[in-house]
Order: C-alpha cells, then sequence, then structure tokens
C-alpha cells in the first residue's frame, strides 16, 4: 500500500533546519580537532567540560566512556517527513525511559554506555516457516536502511520528533513467511543482569519481572510505518535508545517500542505486555495514542513537546488521534471500541 | 543545653540564606539549560519537592520542642510554613504558565477530574488561608479559631504527600519515605484526631 502524502505530514526541504545545524556543529567541533573517534576515549572530568562547552550531544557522561555510535548509511524516504523540528540529538540521547538500566529519564545515559551489544543474536521463531537467528552484522547490513521522521509520544505526556533510521518490520516478517494461524507478534527485550543494573535489582529496575515483553497484533505488525529502528540522527543506536534494534510504533505510546530485541515470535494467543500486566487499568495492550481517552491519572488530551531550548522555550500541542498517523492506521481498529481496547 | 534568643535568631538567617542559596542555584540551573530535556518537568517537580519539605520540617518543631524541650524553637515554626507556601505558589505558578501555558480551562479540567491534583490543590488552598491569617493582626482578631484553622495544616500535609505519591508513574520508593514520614509527624498528633473522631 502507497502512503500519500497529506497536507498534515508534509515538509519542505527548507523546515528542516535542526539536523542541518547539527552537522554544522558537528563539523565545526572535527574542525577543532575534537574528532567523533576520540571521544570514547575522553575521561569523564573532560567531558563533562566538553558538555559545557561544545553542546556536543555524546558528551557529559560522569560514569567514563561513551558507547561508541557507527555512521550508517541510508536513503531517505520523502513520504516520512515532519511538519514541526526535530528533538535535538542530544535530548534523544540523555532522556529516555529503559528500567532496564534504571527508572530516572537520565538512569540509562548515565548507566547504559558499556553496555555490549555485539555479538547480539536476535531470533525470529513461532508460527513461521522460515525461523531464523540474526546477528550484530545482519541487524546492519540484511535490509536496506531508510530514514524516518516520525513523532513518538509517550503515556507520560511528553513527546519528541526523531529521525530512525531502519526497514520496515513487514520486511523482516516476510522473509520468516508466517503461518496463516499467525495473529500476534510477540517482542522480547534481552535478559543481562551483569549488563542491566535494573535486572538484577528489583528496586533499581522499577519492580518489573524482566524480560520486558510487548507485542503488536500481526496486521500491525505489517503495517507500512511499523519500523525496526538500528539508528538515530545518521548513527547506529545508542544503548539507552535501545541498541542494536528496537521497534517503532509511532502512532502507539512510546511503552509499546520495545526495545534491545533478541527474540520475536509469532503466535495464535494474544501475548501479555508488560506494562498491562504491571498495571491493567492504566495500560493495555493497544495503548494507541488517543487524546480522547484519558489515562485515569493525566489527561491525554494535550503533550510536551521536547523542543530546542531552555524551560521557557518548552511548548504544549495538542495530542493527535492516533499520534497524527490516522490515515495510515485508523483502518486497522474499524470494529475495535478504542475506550475499552486502550 | 538550650537554644537561646540569639540561635533563633541564628537558625533564622539560616533558613533565609538556605532559601535564597536555593533559588539562585535553581535559577542557574533553568539559565544554563541544565535541567534535563524536559526542563518544565524537573522544575515542577524541585519545586513541589521543596515546599512538602518545608511544611514537613515546619510540622516536626512541635515534636522537637517537646523532645527536647526546646520552646524557643516555636519562633521558626511560622517561617518554615511561609517558606512551603511560598515554595508551592512557584510550583503552581511554573505548573501553569509553563507545563499548561494559561490553559486555564484545562487547568481547572485536570484539577477536578485529577484526584492526585485535586488533592494538591486543597493543600495549597490550606496553606494558602494559613499564610493570610499567620500575620500577627489578623491572629489576634481570630481568637481561638486561628487555632482550630491552622490545625488543617496536618490536613494539607497529608494531602500534599498522597498528591506527590499518586503523581508519580512508578518508583514508588521516595513517595513512600514521604508518607512514612507525614504519617510519623501526624501519630504526634494523636489527640487532635481522637478529638475529631470523637465529635463525630
Amino acid at each position: 500500500m502507497l502512503i500519500k502524502n497529506t497536507a498534515s505530514s508534509a515538509l519542505k526541504e527548507s523546515q528542516l533546519t535542526n539536523e542541518s545545524h547539527y552537522l554544522e556543529r558537528r563539523s565545526l567541533l572535527k574542525k577543532l580537532g575534537f574528532g567523533l573517534a576520540s571521544i570514547p576515549f575522553i575521561p569523564s572530568a573532560q567531558a563533562g567540560l566538553f558538555d559545557i562547552f561544545s553542546d556536543d550531544p555524546n558528551a557529559a557522561d560522569n560514569s567514563g566512556l561513551i558507547f561508541k555510535r557507527d555512521p550508517l548509511t541510508y536513503t531517505s524516504d520523502p513520504r516520512y517527513q515532519l511538519l514541526t523540528p526535530l528533538t535535538p540529538e542530544k535530548k534523544i540521547l540523555q532522556y529516555n525511559n529503559f528500567y532496564e538500566f534504571g527508572t530516572g529519564k537520565s538512569d540509562p545515559f548515565e548507566h547504559a554506555q558499556q553496555f555490549n551489544v555485539q555479538p547480539w543474536s536476535l531470533t525470529i521463531d513461532g508460527l513461521v516457516d522460515k525461523p531464523v537467528t540474526l546477528n550484530y552484522e545482519d541487524l546492519l547490513k540484511r535490509f536496506d536502511i531508510e530514514e524516518r521522521l516520525y513523532r513518538m509520544r509517550c503515556v507520560e505526556g511528553w513527546s519528541m520528533n526523531i529521525p530512525w533510521l531502519g526497514f520496515t518490520l513487514a520486511t523482516l516478517l516476510k522473509s520468516v513467511s508466517p503461518n496463516s494461524s499467525a495473529k500476534y507478534v510477540r517482542f522480547e527485550t534481552l535478559v543481562d543482569e551483569e549488563q542491566m543494573r535494573g535486572q538484577s535489582s528489583r528496586r533499581v529496575g522499577g519492580g518489573i519481572d524482566y524480560p520486558y515483553v510487548e507485542a503488536l497484533r500481526l496486521d500491525e505488525a505489517m503495517n507500512p510505518l511499523t519500523l525496526l529502528s538500528v539508528g538515530l540522527y545518521g548513527k547506529t543506536l545508542a544503548p539507552q535508545n535501545g541498541a542494536p534494534i528496537r521497534l517503532v510504533v509511532p502512532w502507539k505510546y512510546g511503552f509499546k517500542s520495545i526495545k534491545s530485541i533478541v527474540r520475536i515470535t509469532l503466535t495464535d494467543k494474544e501475548p501479555v505486555n508488560t506494562w498491562k500486566k504491571i498495571a491493567r487499568s492504566e495500560y493495555g495492550f493497544y495503548a494507541n495514542v488517543n487524546p480522547e481517552v484519558d489515562h485515569p491519572r493525566w489527561s491525554q488530551a494535550s503533550e510536551r513537546f521536547i523542543g530546542e531550548g531552555n524551560v521557557f522555550a518548552q511548548t504544549r500541542k495538542d495530542t493527535l488521534m492516533f499520534n497524527g498517523y490516522g490515515n495510515e492506521v485508523a483502518h486497522l481498529y474499524k470494529n475495535l471500541d478504542l475506550k475499552r481496547n486502550y | 543545653m538550650k537554644i537561646s534568643v540569639r540561635g533563633i535568631f541564628y537558625l533564622k538567617v539560616v533558613i533565609h540564606l538556605s532559601a535564597i542559596a536555593t533559588l539562585t542555584w535553581l535559577a542557574y540551573l533553568v539559565d544554563q539549560d541544565l535541567l534535563g530535556a524536559d526542563p518544565v518537568k524537573e522544575l515542577t517537580h524541585f519545586l513541589g519537592k521543596t515546599a512538602l519539605n518545608f511544611l514537613l520540617l515546619s510540622l516536626a518543631i512541635t515534636p522537637v520542642i517537646k523532645r527536647f524541650k526546646q520552646p524557643l524553637l516555636i519562633r521558626v515554626r511560622r517561617l518554615l510554613g511561609l517558606y512551603s507556601f511560598a515554595w508551592v505558589s512557584l510550583h503552581l505558578l511554573v505548573f501553569i504558565w509553563l507545563d499548561l501555558q494559561w490553559e486555564f480551562l484545562l487547568f481547572f479540567d485536570e484539577v477536578i477530574k485529577r484526584p492526585y491534583l485535586s488533592f494538591g490543590a486543597v493543600a495549597l488552598i490550606i496553606l494558602l488561608l494559613l499564610s493570610i491569617t499567620s500575620i500577627t493582626a489578623i491572629k489576634k482578631k481570630m481568637k481561638k479559631s486561628w487555632l482550630t484553622l491552622h490545625r488543617f495544616v496536618y490536613w494539607a500535609a497529608l494531602f500534599a504527600t498522597i498528591h506527590y505519591y499518586w503523581s508519580v508513574k512508578s518508583g514508588l520508593i521516595e513517595p513512600t519515605i514521604y508518607l512514612a514520614i507525614c504519617f510519623y509527624l501526624l501519630s504526634e498528633r494523636k489527640q487532635y484526631f481522637r478529638t475529631l473522631l470523637k465529635f463525630r
């Protein structure tokens, strides 16, 4: 199915200022002799200084070294652009929910830099004809990588605009030939107590039973919007963003977009996703962005956009049905009561 | 050792200085954009928690006076309470201004709809009334009813702590500690709650 350009999601080239700003800054840094390659070896004290003077998105880590992100080659699809500016890379890298590394928003950045993604193994199994296990190189090389600018809306009421790199989940699923009995796709995050401090301590990990599990209906998984991301802002993912591979489902609340995936299983029964298991009255299976269905404890009608600038520059905007992707996905839920299936 | 009048004076100076220092530090963080990626939320939480700290501190004064026989300490209680109100006013201001961007309709809608916000609002209104009536002239005019009104501070503390507890998505450890401290401080006022129950 071809997704047509709609007035609401089209973007002129000239409006994409943020990334070019970012690239300018990066090239300036390089000219100054602070090449990217040297950043992983800068000790923490210096990295802190760096942060103040350079505004480098990878700087300022108090635990020492910074995870190294490699540049990716990719194509850009003009259909997936945005009207509003991107969230600065630094904020995407330093403001995360990834309870495996701690429940605070800065915990993942502070405690995930030593995370090891090589070797990696992603198994696709269950009700498929051709189960497969992919290693780290496969993730980056087997499929063509494209860039897509998506809105990301967190169930907590904040949002970002993110330039993802990746390939559609549909591409991967087609390559394993799902059986006709497959109805759902279940995803699982890595369990590694040594690397993930939230998994070795219930206190640090917010009392979650790991592994973190998410799931989609097969038709949701096959939707051309559903992305398996391996990078953002031109480079491979940082651990706090779900390296080496994570799901991106832009019309659903962020917690559906599971990180650091090790297993994708096709099943015929609706899996129970982690947040639904924790608080069934607050988080459901679908978790579609919906301004008309409030979270029991807060409104979902609007959101704080995390953008450029300090506290006085922050903006609030209306939350859009299906996060603005209604044209692409509304048909999936024609016969579904979205109030009950939140 | 008893705290002297001079000691109380110094204590007040310390309280003022710590408030000024905190505010200056906060202004620096705001100016330098050091409040993280979602600075509005960070600022709101910081102000709310500081207000709660001052409120609980003001409630700790009486038990400390009794246990350590330091009657003069009563003179710093009003100051602590007023600072609590000052911080909670900033907390509300930041919420309405920087978070909701003056959308009053959304504000009132949310305060009515969300129990955690309703609890916070009630706590704030109590602190507002207590602050106004803390002026000596008004206090004198109110006579006995002043005490009745000012005992509502217990409810303010309880509601504020619950407001905090309900506002978090997960990570209940810190709010639970606050709740425990609040319960402990209220348990020092058993008599008040007992009388209340009998009255019914």
